[in-house]
C-alpha cells in the first residue's frame, strides 16, 4: 500500500529549489490540487520540467504567476504571456526544447538510457550547446537524459498500490515523468481499492509511485 | 472568399485518401472543414490523439479531450490516444503523411522559419521542429505577404525551424514548389496574375510557360 496524503502534505515534502517534473499539456492532465498547494505554501526557486506553462490562472501558469519558478525547461510558452515577460526580464531562465525531444529526454532519464539521438533541431538554434554525432554519414543531435527530485503526476484512476491509468489526451507527459522522478506523487481523479484495476489497464505500475493524493472533499 | 479560405481549400486538395495528417493551430486547423469525410483522412494532434474530430457542441466538452492548443475536440470513431513519446514517435518515425503549418518566412532553398522572432515573439517551438523534420510531406499554408511585406524571401532572416526543404507552399496568391533549382511557381489563385505574384515575392521564382489557376473546389 502507498501512503495517501493531502495536497498540503505533498507541498510539505517539496522544498524550495527542488527540480520538479509536472505533467500536463496546456493544463490538461496537470495535478491541479498539488499545484494549488505549492502556491499556497509560498514555495520558491523551483526548476520545472514540463511541456508548457499553460495560461495565467491555469495549471503551471499559477506557479509562474506566484513567482515560484526560477528555471524552466519546456517546449512552448507562447500561450502564457507572463512566462514570456519573466523570461525577457531575466526572472526565469528558460530552456526551450523541441517537444518530441523533451518527451524522450524524460523517458531516457527514467529508463536508464544515456541520452537521445534525434535529427530534430539539427542546424537550428535549438542545437546550440548540444553535441552532434556523425553516424554512418548522418548528423544527429545528442540530448541528455532528464531526471527530477519530484514528479507530480495526474492520472484518471489509481489504486492504493499506486497503479495508474490515464485517459485520452490528459495522458501526455505523465507516464514518462512517473519514471523519472526520485519521488513520484500522483493525483488521481478516482481511487479504487487494490485489485479492481485489470492489470492490462495499468500504464504506470505502482512500484514507480511513492504517494497518492487523497480524494478531495466531495 | 477570404484569403484564409482560399488557402484552406487549396491545401485540402493536397491531402490524400487514407492518410495521417497533422494540422497546425490557427489557419491550418480550418483545412479539415474542406475535407470530405469519406476520404478517411485521420487527423493527428501532437498532444496525443490519432483521429481528432471537430469541436463538440456546447455542454458536451470533455476536459480530457483536447487539441494542441488546449481547445476542446472530439474523437472520431476508431480514434486512438497515445502518450507524448508515442505521438512524436509517429511524427519522427515517418508514420505521419503530411503536416500543414503556418510560416513566417520561406526561402529559395525551401527552408521554413515559423517559430520565433528573436526579442519580440518567443513562444517556443513546441512540436514544430519535430513535425517539419519528421513528416513525409511538409505543407506551408500562409498568407503571401505580411502587411504588404513578402514572406517568400531569398534567404530566411529568422531562425529556421528545420534544415529540411518543405514540400509545397500554398498562399492566398499562389502555389509554389521548392525544387533543386529553386522555387517554381506552379499555380496562381483565381484572378491573380503572374506579375502580381512576382511583385509580392522577393525570392527568385521560376515561371513555367503555363501557370494554371488553382482549383479551390468552390
Amino acid at each position: 500500500m502507498k501512503k495517501a496524503i493531502t495536497p498540503q502534505e505533498a507541498a510539505e515534502l517539496i522544498p524550495d529549489g527542488a527540480v520538479l517534473m509536472i505533467g500536463g499539456f496546456m493544463g490538461v492532465g496537470s495535478p491541479h490540487r498539488i499545484i494549488d498547494a505549492l502556491v499556497e505554501a509560498g514555495r520558491k526557486n523551483f526548476t520545472v520540467i514540463a511541456n508548457d506553462t499553460a495560461k495565467p490562472g491555469c495549471g503551471i501558469g499559477k506557479l509562474i504567476t506566484a513567482g515560484a519558478i526560477s528555471r524552466l525547461i519546456a517546449s512552448h510558452i507562447g500561450l502564457n504571456p507572463e512566462t514570456q515577460k519573466a523570461m525577457i526580464a531575466g526572472a526565469i531562465d528558460v530552456l526551450l526544447t523541441p517537444q518530441g525531444t523533451l518527451a524522450e529526454q524524460i523517458r531516457a532519464g527514467g529508463f536508464g538510457l544515456g541520452g537521445v539521438l534525434t535529427k530534430t533541431g539539427v542546424g537550428t538554434i535549438a542545437a546550440k550547446g548540444m553535441r552532434t554525432l556523425d553516424i554512418d554519414g548522418e548528423e544527429w543531435l545528442l540530448a541528455p537524459p532528464l531526471k527530477a527530485d519530484f514528479a507530480l503526476i495526474h492520472s484518471d484512476r489509481a489504486d492504493y498500490n499506486g497503479n495508474l491509468c490515464y485517459q485520452l489526451t490528459s495522458t501526455n507527459f505523465n507516464p514518462m515523468m512517473a519514471t523519472a522522478g526520485a519521488v513520484v506523487i500522483a493525483e488521481s481523479r478516482e481511487i479504487s481499492p487494490v485489485g479492481l484495476i485489470p492489470p492490462d489497464h495499468v500504464t504506470t505500475p505502482g512500484v514507480l509511485v511513492n504517494y497518492i493524493i487523497r480524494r478531495g472533499q466531495p | 472568399m477570404s484569403p484564409e479560405e482560399i488557402i484552406q481549400r487549396r491545401v485540402a486538395q493536397e491531402l490524400h485518401e487514407g492518410t495521417l495528417v497533422n494540422l497546425g493551430i490557427g489557419l491550418p486547423t480550418g483545412v479539415s472543414r474542406h475535407i470530405a469525410p469519406e476520404l478517411g483522412i485521420l487527423f493527428q494532434s501532437e498532444n496525443g490523439i490519432v483521429g481528432m474530430g471537430s469541436r463538440p457542441p456546447e455542454g458536451m466538452e470533455d476536459e480530457d479531450l483536447t487539441d494542441a492548443g488546449g481547445g476542446f475536440v472530439t474523437a472520431v470513431p476508431g480514434a486512438a490516444t497515445v502518450d507524448s513519446c508515442f505521438s512524436f514517435g509517429l511524427i519522427r518515425g515517418g508514420h505521419l503523411d503530411a503536416t500543414v503549418l503556418g510560416g513566417l518566412e520561406v526561402d529559395e532553398k525551401g527552408h521554413l522559419a515559423n517559430w520565433v522572432v528573436p526579442g519580440r515573439m518567443v513562444p517556443g517551438m513546441g512540436g514544430a521542429m519535430d513535425l517539419v523534420s519528421g513528416a513525409r510531406r511538409v505543407i506551408v499554408a500562409m498568407q503571401h505577404t505580411a502587411k504588404g511585406r513578402p514572406k517568400i524571401v531569398p534567404e530566411c532572416t529568422l531562425p529556421l525551424t528545420a534544415m529540411r526543404r518543405v514540400t509545397i507552399i500554398v498562399t492566398d496568391m499562389a502555389v509554389i514548389e521548392p525544387t533543386d533549382d529553386g522555387l517554381v511557381l506552379r499555380e496562381r489563385a483565381p484572378g491573380v496574375t503572374v506579375e502580381e505574384i512576382v511583385a509580392a515575392t522577393s525570392a527568385k521564382l521560376t515561371i513555367p510557360n503555363e501557370v494554371p489557376e488553382m482549383n479551390i473546389g468552390a
